[in-house]
């Protein structure tokens, strides 16, 4: 059918990982490596070959067996975990990476937003900016040109678009980033989370953009963990699961599919290495410190976080609490609340992160970890990182649950004084 | 544009080693950005150093003055003919500074560009590509300096001077293949950075830079062509002195041979290793 814009079969992406490597290599440290990797270095230096140090190597698919199609005028959404081969798959789509194996038919001509803002420099004006950031994105000079007034327009900063954007606050250069990516004319968009930038005002009007992308017989291709987005552009998404795809069909039962294997899935794993603070593991605990996945409403949440740190001064551990649908509920920043950063000298690290009690609805939860430099950028961020469940939520034993599910919000109101009804002169007439 | 053109009803086709097929293309495609990139430098150059294009003008200009003294007044070696020495080195200089710069920013530009590397496609070869410009812009105007020369010791060039731009051309080249290899090296070991400059030194004293060609032994000067400079500046100094500097046809050839192995070499290893940038960037 030539209404397919998008044919996959069988793509897979392997990536090799060395053993024993540092973040990179260094000619030194190869050197002291051992005869044999320096020999086979040398060769891979000369020959060209793409070089990957370590003492042994060892492969993973990234990706694997992956077959899909996809309609022109379609918005898809693409979900799953970390490391479930989202990104990969949007980098082979974007032709960042090739395909270790499979085929991939694309009609059409491609934009991938996999970051707004790509290129950005600082020392450049916002005019300069749109016109490299466009040029880097695929535009034309001449396309730009002839839509720079709306991208202006649309991004709010006209009054500025002369200053170098080093002197932009977050908000005015994220904007003026994602007003040039929404001008973009290509027939198929490739979309990663580029809504988690701006107010709620601004982001509102990127979803706007985004669903009249959609409606115009462009086909979007959106990535997000903010189910809830997802949901709103969205009428068919693709699950992502270890590398697999799991599901492919409408919405409803994509997120429900996901929701599904979240619980499924276990909260311990590795989680990669960071920089300078790498977070190594998270148990929620009951009342007698026991790891367990159930929380009672009404008692002390509490979760207990193992790190590594390096003894980068000025870190925090940060928490985000979110609901079902993914959506953000509560957050704590060690730094910012309670002025206390990561210790200063290096080694791993064990810590209760005690709160106050909350009288959660019915479902499920889970906490998103990150550590931070404090208010300037993320170090490790681990999404999902603890899960748990709330069975009941009755306060005071009342005989009703309240449920996530119900819509009615995510926690029982608590009164603070006795709730009385007390009697008001009737308004007289007229 | 970012991968076929909006019309085109035929589908791309993304397999394994299938990239080759649309690279060079894809290539041409992008010429628009290669020069948003060159210009990106050229301005961030400028808006960042308060003497900006007095810099360019000063660092050729005390090289010069340097080799002219050490190699022509107290090593008292002999110019060509009758040209002065001064003019001479400055000759020298011209190409081998157009060829050290392109080395040294084209081989750090990978690495530089990360981010773009591994948030959106384009052919990777732009990005060392793109840096040639910035070189030929600070080349122009150690051209201007050259001028000023010629006037002051009055040299007056000859025909030869009109085929100057092919020798530019070749100084380019020269430089482009060990700076792609180098580019590509650089995306897995970063330390690579400190050799670049280290041979780019060295080799300004291996070429026949601060003195003429002319005085390596006869039975030498074929294996002296085998560095690729060694031609390139005998050109430059035909084009520039004329008759005063004739040029070695056979050494000439040796050094073309060179740059053409030295380019193969050079855009065969960046295009193996490069499709593995965005993974291990």
């Amino acid at each position: 059918m030539s209404d397919v814009v998008i044919r996959a079969n069988k793509i897979g992406k392997k990536f090799r990982i060395g053993h024993n490597m540092a973040d990179h290599g260094t000619f030194r440290e190869a050197m002291l490596r051992g005869p044999r990797n320096l020999l086979r270095g040398v060769a891979d230096i000369f020959s060209g070959r793409a070089v990957v140090s370590g003492d042994s190597i060892e492969e993973f698919w990234a990706l694997r067996d992956v077959d899909f199609e996809i309609k022109r005028g379609e918005a898809v959404g693409i979900i799953g975990r970390n490391g479930a081969g989202k990104t990969t798959l949007l980098k082979i789509l974007s032709r960042i990476v090739e395909p270790t194996e499979g085929r991939l038919e694309i009609t059409g001509r491609v934009a991938s937003l996999l970051e707004v803002g790509t290129g950005f420099h600082p020392e450049l004006s916002g005019r300069e900016n749109v016109f490299l950031n466009g040029a880097i994105l695929g535009m034309s000079r001449a396309e730009v040109r002839r839509r720079f007034d709306e991208i202006v327009d649309f991004s709010g900063v006209e009054k500025f678009i002369d200053t170098p954007v080093k002197r932009y606050s977050v908000g005015m250069y994220a904007r003026l980033a994602f007003a040039v990516a929404a001008h973009l004319e290509a027939e198929i968009l490739v979309i990663d989370e580029v809504l988690a930038v701006g107010d709620s005002d601004f982001q509102a009007r990127c979803l706007d953009r985004m669903s009249r992308v959609a409606k115009d017989g462009r086909t979007v291709l959106f990535v997000s963990h903010n189910l809830a987005a997802v949901s709103a552009l969205t009428q068919h998404a693709l699950v992502f699961g270890g590398g697999r795809l799991t599901f492919d069909g409408p919405i409803a039962g994509a997120i429900s599919h996901y929701s599904a294997s979240l619980g499924k899935a276990s909260s311990s794993g590795n989680w990669g290495r960071a920089r300078n603070a790498t977070l190594i593991s998270a148990t929620v605990l009951d009342a007698e410190d026991r790891p367990t996945d159930r929380y009672k409403p009404g008692t002390p949440l509490r979760l207990r976080v193992v790190f590594d740190t390096d003894g980068m001064p000025g870190m925090s551990l940060e928490m985000v609490l979110r609901d079902e649908l993914n959506l953000p509920l509560a957050f704590y920043s060690s730094d910012i609340f309670s002025q206390k950063s990561l210790p200063s000298d290096a080694g791993r690290y064990e810590c209760t992160v005690s709160l106050q009690p909350y009288y959660l609805a019915a479902g499920e939860y889970c906490f998103d970890l990150r550590t931070t430099y404090t208010q300037i950028g993320d170090d490790h961020r681990v999404e999902n990182a603890a899960r748990f469940v709330v069975d009941v939520c009755s306060p005071d034993g009342i005989p009703y649950n309240l449920a996530q599910r119900a819509g009615l919000g995510i926690m029982a109101m608590r009164l603070e004084a006795p709730l009385q009804f007390t009697a008001l002169p009737t308004p007289g007439p007229g | 544009m970012t991968s076929s053109p909006p019309d085109s009803p035929r589908p791309l086709i993304l397999e394994a080693g299938r990239a080759d097929l649309q690279y060079w293309r894809d290539l041409w495609r992008y010429r628009e950005l290669f020069l948003i990139l060159a210009w990106r430098d050229v301005a961030v150059r400028y808006k960042q150093t308060v003497i900006g294009i007095a810099w360019a003008f000063v660092r050729p200009f005390m090289t010069m003055v340097v080799f002219t003294v050490v190699f022509g007044k107290i090593a008292k070696l002999p110019s060509d003919g009758a040209a002065p020495y001064a003019v001479m080195v400055f000759a020298g200089l011209l190409p081998w500074t157009l060829f050290a710069s392109i080395l040294s920013d084209a081989s750090t530009s990978i690495v530089g560009n990360a981010n773009l590397i591994s948030k959106v496609y384009f052919p990777r070869l732009i990005v060392p590509l793109s840096t040639v410009l910035v070189a030929l812009i600070d080349f122009l105007v150690s051209l201007v300096i050259l001028a000023g020369l010629m006037i002051w010791y009055g040299v007056v060039p000859g025909w030869q001077i009109l085929l100057l731009p092919i020798f530019v051309m070749l100084a380019v080249l020269c430089s482009i293949g060990p700076a792609m290899w180098a580019a590509a090296v650089l995306v897995k070991y970063r330390d690579f950075r400190f050799i670049v400059p280290f041979v780019t030194q060295i080799g300004l004293y291996i070429s026949p830079v601060g003195f003429s060609g002319k005085i390596v032994p006869e039975q030498w000067s074929m294996l002296y062509s085998l560095n690729p400079m060694v031609g390139i500046i005998d050109g430059f100094r035909w084009c520039i002195l004329g008759g005063n500097s004739p040029l070695d046809g056979q050494g000439f050839a040796v050094s073309i041979g060179m740059i053409a192995l030295l380019l193969w070499w050079g855009a065969r290893s960046f295009r193996r290793s490069e499709r593995a940038f965005a993974d291990v960037i």
